[in-house]
């Protein structure tokens, strides 16, 4: 009934000229002009900006009034093996976040579901949920009140303990591991909600039947729950991938800031931006960086969507 | 609701017959979980402790699980100069604004781009979708935001890029998409215009849409901090709660790593109890107000946790 009715009204609709159908909806065109205006002035208007990675930007001639010097800016970048560095910290500290977190939020989320206490089951996942809750500064903060050297917390047990003080913020090794564990930290009580979710999907009936079987619970787990995960697990590791390019910023400066002595195993492509262009005011620099990663980030979310849609269509993003 | 009664019996058939396995890893999760929990709010304690403990005691002995003895110096030379609560009023005012304005956009936006009847419905979506697959990157942003829109120094640099995002409003057409297209068709039966039945009857269908999607805005600009460090500079008095936060730490940082033999103040450097005091008061806010709202932050997720 609906169906035909939609259907009679876009073969209505198809016979009006585009003026004509600006007329009609001219209402519901000026509800979305607001967040087009938006888009157009945040998201678009920047783009032509785009051109000073291509030139040697100085402030007298603006972006388009400077020397253009070709790609010199990227072969700079990539000569000096500045954009190689930066990538492969990207990439990989993304693709541990990716990995061990959904690892843990379904790990989470298996044993919530077997938590029969409700009391406990709310209190815990409330707990769990307050780091996503508070703003990137604190967690730099928290870090630093756990780890320095003066005064940390961790240094005031080791001391109690009569072991040697962690100079952790002169070494660089102990980063990406501390890195990973706050992210978890921060994340995880966030992702499980959609695991935990899924997890409520099952049908109750399935897992009944599974029991009057006889199936214990690491039975249940491995053969009931894991495989109705699956397909969600699937996609939402996808969709992390399509962002592998894209750093955590907030997380990294707020943690390591400024202090050069840790850049060699914290800097990401987003900090280094935020650098160039903040402190340095290197705007063709930063640009040509920006502008192979959003490149090479569009390649993948599109690579990336082609595969959901061939899995699964109903996932893909278009 | 059947899915409620399935876990009713569920539960009723886990206590009948309870086997080994299923005690292990109720225990394991038990024991899991309890840990879990306990990492995650023992640096929150910590912050508190050490904002009720004294400088002396902080230098000498580092900080603390549990304040030694309990001084509200920190908070009297934090609330002293009264800076702090104007940094709280505009948090709130930002707050406030963006929110309000943020969600009468967002809301007819996903309600006009989720009508199938109009036409240019998967142009415009596309159109917003897009500027999350690609972007110009901070660089030109910046030099747009300070060159072009004069915007340094400006709160509304800080207001308008908050007000929506992509993912915001994709969130909104999907919980849109539940409401039965029939109350817009009897709507337009009885004569009123689209805007008339956006407002007097999707909207009030929208509440918990709006409840949810008001709050990740709301969170958005209460833990600002990072349009504030692109934008405002000191000439700005009054900075934003998170921000303020931002400068006392970059201070501590700057004036730590200066060159030695460079004269400095002791007392320009921010104690570590004056740190915590103003990250206490900057966050509070929030922890107490988190678990009232937690629910609607769930629905949000689940709703725009794929299709996103």
């Amino acid at each position: 009934m609906g169906k035909t009715k939609t259907r009679v009204k876009s073969n209505y609709n198809s016979s009006l000229t585009f003026f004509q159908k600006v007329k009609k909806y001219r209402v519901l065109l000026l509800m979305c002009l607001p967040a087009v205006l938006f888009f157009l002035a945040f998201s678009y208007a920047p783009m032509p900006g785009i051109w000073v990675a291509f030139v040697k930007y100085n402030y007298r001639d603006g972006i388009f009034g400077s020397k253009f010097i070709g790609l010199d800016n990227f072969k700079f970048l990539a000569t000096s093996g500045k954009l190689l560095s930066l990538t492969k910290n990207t990439i990989l500290y993304n693709l541990a976040f990716i990995i061990l977190g959904n690892f843990l939020a379904v790990f989470v989320a298996i044993l919530l579901n077997e938590m029969r206490s409700k009391w406990f089951k709310k209190i815990s996942q409330t707990i769990m949920f307050l780091p996503y809750f508070i703003s990137q500064v604190l967690v730099g903060i928290l870090v630093f009140n756990l780890l320095n050297y003066d005064t940390g917390f961790v240094n005031g047990i080791l001391t109690s303990l009569g072991l040697e003080r962690w100079q952790p913020y002169s070494n660089p090794n102990v980063w990406p591991p501390i890195m990973i564990i706050v992210y978890l930290w921060q994340q995880t009580g966030y992702n499980s909600v959609v695991y935990f979710a899924a997890i409520m999907g099952i049908d109750g009936e399935m897992m009944e039947a599974a029991k009057v079987d006889g199936a214990n619970g690491f039975q249940r787990i491995r053969y009931i729950i894991l495989p109705s995960l699956k397909p969600t697990i699937v996609i939402l590791l996808l969709f992390a991938l399509g962002g592998i390019v894209k750093g955590n910023f907030g997380l990294f400066y707020n943690i390591v800031g400024t202090n050069p002595i840790l850049y060699n195993t914290t800097d990401i492509i987003e900090t280094y931006v935020y650098r160039a262009t903040m402190t340095d005011f290197n705007f063709s620099t930063a640009s040509a960086v920006g502008l192979y990663q959003s490149v090479i980030g569009f390649i993948i979310v599109m690579t990336v969507n082609f595969i959901v849609k061939k899995i699964e269509p109903d996932y893909s993003l278009f | 609701m059947a899915k409620k009664e399935d876990k009713d019996l569920m539960e009723s058939g886990a206590k009948v017959k309870l086997g080994t396995s299923d005690k292990i890893i109720r225990g394991f999760g038990y024991v899991f979980l309890t840990l879990y929990s306990v990492c995650c709010i023992v640096p929150f304690i910590i912050i508190v402790s050490t904002s009720f403990t004294s400088e002396s005691v902080i230098r000498a002995e580092g900080v603390q699980f549990l304040p030694k003895d309990v001084t509200l110096t920190a908070y009297n030379m934090v609330t002293k100069s009264g800076g702090i609560w104007w940094s709280y009023l505009v948090t709130i005012l930002l707050t406030v604004v963006g929110t309000a304005v943020g969600l009468s956009i967002i809301s007819m936006t996903g309600y006009a781009l989720q009508r199938k009847d109009f036409p240019f419905r998967n142009a415009i979506s596309f159109f917003i979708y897009f500027t999350s697959l690609f972007q110009a990157g901070l660089a030109p942003y910046y030099l747009l935001m300070t060159q072009t829109y004069h915007l340094k120094d400006s709160y509304l640099a800080v207001l308008l890029p908050l007000l929506m995002s992509p993912w915001l409003i994709i969130l909104m057409k999907n919980f849109v998409k539940s409401i039965p297209h029939e109350i817009t068709e009897s709507g337009k039966i009885d004569g009123a215009g689209d805007m008339r039945i956006f407002v007097s009857l999707i909207l009030p269908m929208l509440k918990p849409a709006l409840a949810t999607i008001g709050l990740f805005l709301a969170l958005g600009y209460w833990n600002e901090w990072y349009q504030s460090s692109l934008f405002l500079s000191s000439r700005v008095a009054v900075k934003p709660l998170q921000f303020t936060l931002y400068e006392i730490v970059n201070k501590t940082d700057a004036l730590k790593n200066s060159v030695a033999g460079q004269f400095i103040n002791l007392a320009d450097i921010p104690q570590e109890s004056v740190k915590m005091a103003n990250a206490v008061l900057a966050t509070g806010p929030i922890v107490l107000l988190y678990p009232f709202v937690q629910k609607y932050f769930i629905s949000g997720i689940t709703v725009g946790a794929v299709k996103g």
